[in-house]
């Protein structure tokens, strides 16, 4: 079995706010094997988001603070790292792009600029050949005419095209882990196909592992290896993709699968629905916080938190039955 | 029996101007250019297509909340476009809409109970105490309780607020709504409850709908025909099976494939459009899909094709079918 480039235990990032203790993430755990793509699925405010902040320390403090667990990297915990330490493996080691490449990238530098930017705090390469570096990315991740695309500012750019330079970007210093977050959401589908199609390829050039966040669980069945589910805050299941499109454990897992339009599907059967909204995240229930809108939920349920644990090799779930 | 609705020869130009004195005339982008469709009584149609094709635009000009450049719009036979304002403003009465984010289209200095009755009122539905039994029924009606509507938009999820939305376009007894995309903004357990209430509603209230989306599993689900819109003009239009399994248009073709399907086991052969949407300022003649298209040959260039009924109700512009 390949070794876990990335492996979260227990971790925990708490945001105080005025109106009580919000919880994003208590006690999210899982690993990332070198060479995997790994999907990290949720709706809004189930934390997947706050926790790819937190590997890389960009929780805004205060009022966010990482309150326990560890971050464990190639070995080393990052949670134990100096600022100085974190900034060099920021954009180095482990790189992200976000979900909108227009706020995300510097509409008053060049594209060649942002890229140049990169690779000269990194990788100590001097202008020119820095330079020549940049155009090879724009060529790598598809942009025509990369030499005089260097000049062009992001606003020139299509969504499509920023996405592309955001991935070059992040992929220019040969990073080991690229974090998604959300990187086609704001695509239209044939668009979406292009760059998933880029990642996938890219992901094999550079032999980088990939941490991919979205609400899509169809973008995940399409290129993840491995799923961890989140609700709330927790994961509520892991599993290889295989396993959880098709034996899933957890009622939610198996909520968020039947609530899908399924467009191979003749006829017009009502969409099953999970019944509720989530929870608060400043009144989070004892118990389950998955067990108010959950159909098969015991008194056990709403009374004490399910561990989370391995039911067979690889999976594993959190829930009382 | 006629059609409730017919559109025909639909068009939006919108002119680009440049500078601040002069606003000379640079360029036009035509939005919605010659679009041509019916819709009939109880059925809900699809439009669908990617950003900036001009459904927005088209569901908007139905309502004349944009003023049409060119073309007929004739509701129950009546030329809503003969109209003046006053008349189009009581023609609202029947025709109704539902926006896209239900943060920006609720007044968030209302209570929801002002919210729904400012139409009641306004149309001369009911009056005095009447108004307010309306308003707590549509409110059940939409799966809210009674107590809400002493409530503002922003106490509410999005969910929540896409169902007063709901609410307010049903106070009128409509008979047409066009929904310019209501559950996007939306998660996906949400989203199935929201699609679940307006199949519901359209059999309770015999409705039609017009519903507007860039999601065309969801579309599929809920449409009985669907318009694939493509560049501001109609590329296929077909009854929702008939376009799934048989579908002509490339493009068409190609949007369906880009789907991801939340079925890792089902790998499929994907076509990946090459390039990005062209410009729509000052769009070359010609097929406005040929520079993407796969079969592109030289009549696609030269002239537009036109839409061609190829029986059972299928409509397709391409010239290579």
């Amino acid at each position: 079995m390949a070794e876990n480039l990335l492996a979260i235990e227990d971790l925990k990032t708490y945001f105080y706010t005025p109106s009580g203790v919000v919880k994003a993430v208590d006690g999210v755990s899982f690993s990332l094997k070198k060479g995997e793509t790994l999907g990290v699925v949720g709706e809004s405010g189930s934390g997947k988001s706050i926790t790819a902040m937190s590997i890389l320390q960009l929780i805004p403090s205060p009022p966010g603070k990482i309150a326990g667990g560890r971050i464990v990297f190639n070995g080393d915990n990052l949670l134990e790292k100096s600022e100085e330490e974190i900034r060099r493996i920021r954009g180095n080691d482990i790189s992200m792009i976000f979900q909108d490449p227009m706020t995300s990238l510097n509409p008053v530098l060049t594209i060649g600029e942002q890229l140049t930017e990169v690779i000269v705090l990194h990788q100590k390469l001097d202008k020119t050949a820095a330079a020549a570096r940049a155009a090879e990315m724009l060529r790598l991740v598809g942009i025509p005419e990369a030499e005089k695309r260097l000049k062009s500012y992001p606003h020139e750019f299509s969504g499509g095209m920023r996405q592309r330079a955001m991935i070059a970007i992040a992929l220019s210093c040969h990073p080991k882990l690229l974090i998604a977050d959300e990187p086609t959401t704001a695509l239209d589908v044939t668009i979406q196909a292009q760059i998933l199609e880029l990642m996938n390829d890219l992901k094999d050039k550079f032999e980088t592992s990939i941490m991919l966040i979205t609400h899509d669980l169809g973008v995940v069945a399409e290129v993840c290896d491995h799923v961890v589910v989140m609700y709330a805050g927790r994961p509520v299941e892991y599993a290889d993709v295989e396993t959880l499109f098709e034996a899933p454990l957890h009622p939610y897992t198996w909520g968020l699968l039947a609530s899908l339009p399924k467009i191979e599907e003749r006829g017009k059967q009502r969409l099953e629905a999970i019944e509720g909204t989530p929870p608060d995240l400043r009144h989070m229930p004892t118990g389950c916080a998955f067990a108010p809108r959950c159909s098969k939920a015991q008194t056990v349920c709403r009374e004490k938190q399910p561990l989370y644990r391995q039911v067979r090799e690889g999976h594993y779930v959190a829930c009382h039955y | 029996m006629g059609p409730l609705l017919e559109v025909k020869n639909l068009k939006k130009h919108f002119s680009v101007n440049k500078g601040s004195i002069f606003n000379k005339n640079v360029g036009t982008l035509k939005a919605v250019d010659d679009v041509s469709f019916e819709v009939y009584k109880g059925e809900t149609l699809g439009l669908v297509g990617e950003s900036g094709c001009g459904k927005s635009t088209a569901g908007r000009c139905i309502l004349r909340l944009i003023e049409p450049t060119e073309g007929e719009i004739s509701f129950e036979g009546r030329d809503l476009r003969a109209l003046n304002a006053k008349d189009i403003r009581r023609a609202r009465k029947d025709l109704q809409m539902v926006f896209q984010d239900p943060y920006a289209s609720l007044n968030p200095r209302m209570k929801v109970r002002d919210i729904i009755s400012e139409p009641i009122l306004l149309h001369g539905i009911t009056r005095g105490r009447e108004v307010q039994n309306r308003v707590a029924k549509l409110l059940d009606v939409v799966g809210l309780a009674p107590y809400h509507a002493d409530r503002y938009a922003h106490e509410f999820s999005g969910g929540q607020r896409q169902r007063i939305g709901i609410a307010r376009a049903l106070a009128v007894e409509p008979k047409l709504v066009v929904c310019d995309e209501p559950v996007s903004a939306l998660d996906v357990s949400i989203q199935a409850q929201v699609i679940n209430l307006m199949e519901d509603l359209q059999r309770e209230f015999d409705l039609t709908f017009i519903f507007i989306a860039h999601d065309l599993s969801v579309v599929h689900h809920i449409s009985d025909r669907v318009a694939v819109m493509y560049l501001g003009r109609v590329v296929e239009i077909a009854g929702y099976s008939e376009l799934y399994k048989n579908s002509q248009h490339p493009y068409t073709k190609a949007l369906l494939s880009a789907i991801p399907v939340a079925n890792p086991k089902l790998k499929k052969e994907r076509i990946v459009l090459k390039g990005d949407v062209m410009s729509p300022i000052d769009l070359p003649p010609g097929c406005n899909f040929h520079n993407r298209c796969p079969h592109a040959a030289a009549v696609c260039k030269e002239t537009a094709p036109v839409l061609k009924d190829i029986g059972n109700g299928h409509k397709v512009a391409c010239h290579m079918i």
